[in-house]
């Protein structure tokens, strides 16, 4: 540290109006740290130092304060828990209740470490032997004060308070009575809240309600379900004798401590595997998403035959047409066969007048005046009907109405010889 | 419990994370591996993702797929990035303009990764390996970046830190995030200038800071892309390829797969050094079947790299030049980064810069041990402070009108009895700044003076002659003494008085005497002394 000089001439505040700062540079100051935040503060709210100063000393004070009330204290037994626990063989302290013990049989496991100590404070003020002589009971009656010590000692060690955690089944909550009627959720949240105790991860899931996402119900199961447990059951093993002369006793007894926390911890991982399994089957949540997938499942089956189904109705609506085309055809076919046959009869009957007519006519002419000659006539008049074709025919025939029937036949006559039809002595008549 | 805030510091070559843990601790987060400094890379083999230090044992089997150095590619257009350094890699292809990787999936398939998105993909990693150790969900998070990163750059990392749900609340700079996590666990409340030097795996930056009551300035920054340890490996790869070549005739600098495996011993071997003298390097087949063996010392590892590690000086004193610093002005050097560990790097520094620089390495009791991992430290510390902050708090403390302040040029001081110049407020101190100094011993009537100093560097010249003059006096001609006929130069930093701002006078005081100086941000000087005792106040304003 340096030294300032001795003041020489008498001035209290000297200020040199003429003299200014060199020009200062506008930099960014980098925004990491508590300082800067104590300046962004100050700036941001305009604080002068000193305010500011004020400002964290007030909110130093606060804190303080706080912690004079101790929330502490409203958590803990206000009186013991258990009576029996002041008669209790002090050598037996580990079927005793600690937690109760120590005042703490509202908090449990979930009693912090502060805690411990500070609800050990109170209970050794309150039944050391030294203040219970005093209210008269005998100093030897310590028994209490040392299931106390016991307990301190057992909670403040982690190891051992965990072993003893594991095995304070008081603090376990029992699922609900089969058969019995209850709400899911508030039958269950303790059960599972009690068990997320023993979780080596955390956060554990809640159970949630009624309203909870399926993922997070699906997370919910599927942590419990690979649920890693710490619970350990040290705390139960018979003592190992601790004198040096039976090794194989000493050994024995080993042996069986830990055949019998293994079992106990099989047993205990089988419980929780059923307890879920359990929860999981009654869980209203699980069978309505079950539901709905089922539902999910029809709408969609529905959804993917909805093509298949189109290509049926299709195929129907197909087949009736073609069947009532086929219906419609055969129908037609029907009606133009028997027009077809009437036709014929038509035509049958038409040539058969036709060749009536024509044989007739020689008759009806007169026989051309050759009566006597009337057998030769009909008789080469029918050759000539017989050989004519259906147009001859009808020639014929008109032309015969028409008349002049000597000359028709003479015509036909003349044709029929020239195509071979007829030889000419057989017409001889008319030729 | 509200998830904790983590402290990500995201390199090229490594990654580290940290948090505060519940005792109020930084702890750096070591991944499922057990790796505290996490590579940065990421290999694909068919449809398995290989991240951190199982993917960089990929780089001698399964190079192409193997994505390494990407950080400083994100946010910046293909033609800017300097893609030489996947050389022996993944090769960095464009992709819709920016740069991305082709990576095989087996079967003739192929996947386009964007930079961004191999970014998210290494993110996740990290946030996911921070879980698994923390045992909560973390989605806030503090990132350090390079102090040249731009805002596109910043924005680029922003978004693809959101696609796997992490928030970034803040950006830091690399080298404030260091100092901030020196600063912290040595605390000082001394006000220095500061050299921050980051060598990392291929690039160094270093920036110089000017601390003053807890407040940091970036006076310089400076950059090298091309410098790093790569540099360093390079050089022993170098050297252990020539030996082999010796031995067996065969060059295994010309097998890719051969410089791979060279490559990731070397760089094991490089590590080893920084803590052993001695080190052995065995290499199964290396080339044609042949092994390597051998070992190498220190001594011959620093020869071998000396020039790399001159070249790590000259740039930390190019760095103080670009501050218009000299030398001497300069408090300390803070060595961050991977390369850091090399002691020969530290050693170099000591010869290179004056005494008064105390060089903050690893081998430094007054330094961390572990300087790699200083800028993850830095951000967790940083993450706590902002967890405290909601986000529109945050947003407004970190406007330019905050940011932005004004910094003196010149000390400002006292003068002390003898007349010297006592700077109180040194250049480059923002304001508004208060600052007190108790003077605990004082007494009397006293005058205090108030000044605005200037320094300068003295050069002082010994001439060696008058030495000798003495000692032929005394003894007969020594012939050793050659090299002392060169004058030294003794460089010292003085102050000297410049302009005087004000006098106080002040009577009577029996034991102390309180000085508080104060500039608020208008830049009105006030100075007030106080009597410890009597309370007397003797005030001045400028």
């Amino acid at each position: 540290m340096f030294s300032l000089p001795t003041l020489t001439s008498d001035i209290t505040v000297s200020v040199n109006d003429s003299a200014k700062l060199t020009e200062a540079i506008r930099r960014p100051i980098e925004p990491v740290g508590k300082h800067f935040m104590h300046h962004a503060q100050r700036t941001l709210r305009n604080h002068t130092w000193s305010e500011f100063e004020r400002i964290q000393a007030e909110r130093n004070v606060q804190t303080v304060d706080e912690s004079n009330v101790d929330p502490d204290e409203l958590l803990f037994d206000q009186e013991l828990a258990d009576e029996s626990l002041l008669s209790h063989d002090a050598r037996d302290w580990k079927t005793a209740d600690l937690y109760a013990a120590m005042g703490l049989s509202k908090l449990r496991f979930k009693a912090t470490e502060n805690q411990i100590i500070k609800a050990h404070r109170k209970q050794v003020v309150k039944y050391h032997p030294d203040k219970q002589s005093a209210a008269g009971v005998g100093l030897e009656q310590d028994a209490f004060f040392k299931i106390i010590q016991k307990a301190f000692e057992t909670l403040t060690d982690s190891t051992k308070r965990q072993q003893y955690d594991s095995c304070d089944f008081v603090a376990d909550v029992e699922p609900p009575k089969k058969g019995s009627k209850y709400d899911f959720f508030e039958a269950w949240a303790p059960v599972f809240q009690s068990e997320a105790r023993f979780s080596k991860k955390s956060p554990v899931p809640q159970l949630g309600d009624a309203n909870s996402s399926k993922k997070d119900v699906e997370q919910f199961y599927s942590f419990w379900h690979r649920f890693d447990s710490w619970r350990t059951f040290e705390f139960l093993d018979e003592d190992v004798p601790d004198d040096s002369s039976n090794r194989d006793h000493k050994r024995y007894i080993e042996r069986k401590n830990k055949a019998a926390r293994d079992k106990k911890k099989t047993a205990d991982n089988a419980r929780l595997v059923k307890l879920v399994e359990r929860a999981m089957s009654e869980d209203p949540r699980i069978k309505a998403f079950k539901e709905e997938e089922k539902k999910e499942k029809e709408r969609k089956k529905w959804e993917r035959e909805a093509g298949s189904r189109a290509e049926a109705e299709a195929k129907a609506k197909a087949e009736a047409e073609a069947k009532a085309k086929a219906e419609l055809e055969a129908a037609s076919q029907a009606s133009a066969k028997a027009d077809k046959k009437k036709q014929k009869e038509a035509a049958k009957a038409a040539k058969k007048k036709n060749k009536r007519a024509i044989r007739n006519s020689p008759k009806e002419a007169g026989y051309f005046g050759d009566a006597d000659k009337a057998a030769t006539i009909d008789e080469q008049v029918g050759l000539i009907v017989d050989s004519l074709d259906d147009d001859q025919l009808v020639d014929v025939a008109g032309k015969i109405k028409a008349g002049s029937v000597k000359e028709t036949f003479q015509e036909i006559a003349g044709t029929l010889k020239d195509s071979g039809k007829l030889p000419a002595s057989l017409l001889s008549y008319f030729i | 419990m509200s998830s904790p805030v983590i402290g990500i510091s995201f390199g090229n070559t490594s990654s580290s994370i940290a948090y505060i843990n519940p005792k109020n601790d930084v702890d750096v987060i070591a991944n499922p591996d057990g790796e505290r400094a996490i590579p940065s890379v990421l290999s694909y083999v068919g449809e398995d993702e290989y991240h951190g230090g199982q993917a960089l044992q990929q780089l001698v089997r399964n190079p192409t797929n193997t994505i390494i150095n990407f950080r400083d590619f994100i946010g910046l257009p293909f033609d800017q990035c300097d893609i030489s350094r996947c050389a022996n890699s993944a090769p960095a292809v464009e992709i819709d303009g920016k740069v991305g990787f082709v990576i095989a999936k087996g079967e003739g398939k192929e996947e386009k990764l964007t930079v961004d998105e191999v970014v998210s993909r290494h993110l996740n990693r990290l946030k996911l390996a921070a879980e698994d150790y923390i045992g909560q969900k973390v989605n806030q998070a503090v990132l350090t970046v390079p102090t040249n990163f731009t805002t596109e750059q910043k924005d680029a990392l922003s978004t693809a830190a959101d696609k796997v749900g992490l928030k970034i609340v803040q950006f830091i700079n690399e080298p404030s995030a260091a100092l901030l996590a020196h600063i912290e666990q040595f605390p000082s409340e001394k006000d220095c200038n500061v050299v921050v030097a980051d060598f990392g795996g291929v690039r160094s930056d270093a920036a110089v800071f000017a601390i003053r009551g807890g407040i940091f300035t970036i006076l310089a920054t400076a950059h090298d892309n091309t410098l790093g340890g790569d540099n360093l490996d390079a050089e022993l790869i170098e050297y252990f390829a020539k030996d082999f070549q010796t031995k067996t005739k065969t060059n295994p600098r010309k097998n890719a797969r051969s410089l791979a495996k060279l490559r990731i011993n070397s760089i094991v071997t490089k590590k080893t050094l920084s803590n052993a003298t001695t080190a052995t390097i065995s290499i199964d087949s290396l080339a044609d079947g042949f092994d390597y063996h051998t070992s190498i010392n220190r001594m011959r590892y620093e020869l071998v790299a000396s020039k790399v590690f001159g070249k790590f000086g000259e740039f930390i004193n190019s760095t103080i030049k670009k501050a218009n610093l000299d030398p001497l002005d300069i408090d300390a050097v803070l060595l961050a980064g991977g390369v850091s560990f090399s002691p020969k790097l530290a050693t170099n520094l000591e010869y290179t810069l004056p005494e008064s620089v105390e060089i903050l390495g690893p081998s430094n009791a007054n330094a961390s041990n572990y300087p790699n991992e200083l800028a993850a430290s830095g951000a967790a510390l940083q993450a706590r402070l902002v967890a405290d902050y909601d986000e529109d708090e945050l947003k407004e403390a970190l406007q330019p009108i905050i940011v932005n302040t004004l910094h003196l040029q010149k000390p400002i001081g006292l003068v002390d009895s003898e007349g010297n110049f006592v700077p109180i407020l040194l250049a480059e101190t923002s304001y508004p700044v208060q600052k007190k100094i108790t003077l605990k011993k004082a007494s009397g009537d006293l005058l205090i003076g108030v000044y605005e100093g200037d320094s300068t560097i003295e050069e002082r010249t010994v001439d060696p002659a008058e030495k000798k003059a003495n000692e032929e006096a005394d003894e007969d001609e020594s012939e050793w003494s050659d090299e002392d006929d060169e004058p030294e130069v003794i460089r010292e930093k003085k102050y000297t008085l410049s302009t005087k701002l004000m006098e106080l006078g002040i009577k009577g005081v029996k034991s102390g005497l309180e000085l508080v100086f104060n500039i608020n941000k208008d830049g009105k000087l006030t100075v007030s002394a106080r009597d410890l005792k009597t309370n007397q106040v003797v005030k001045g304003e400028l």
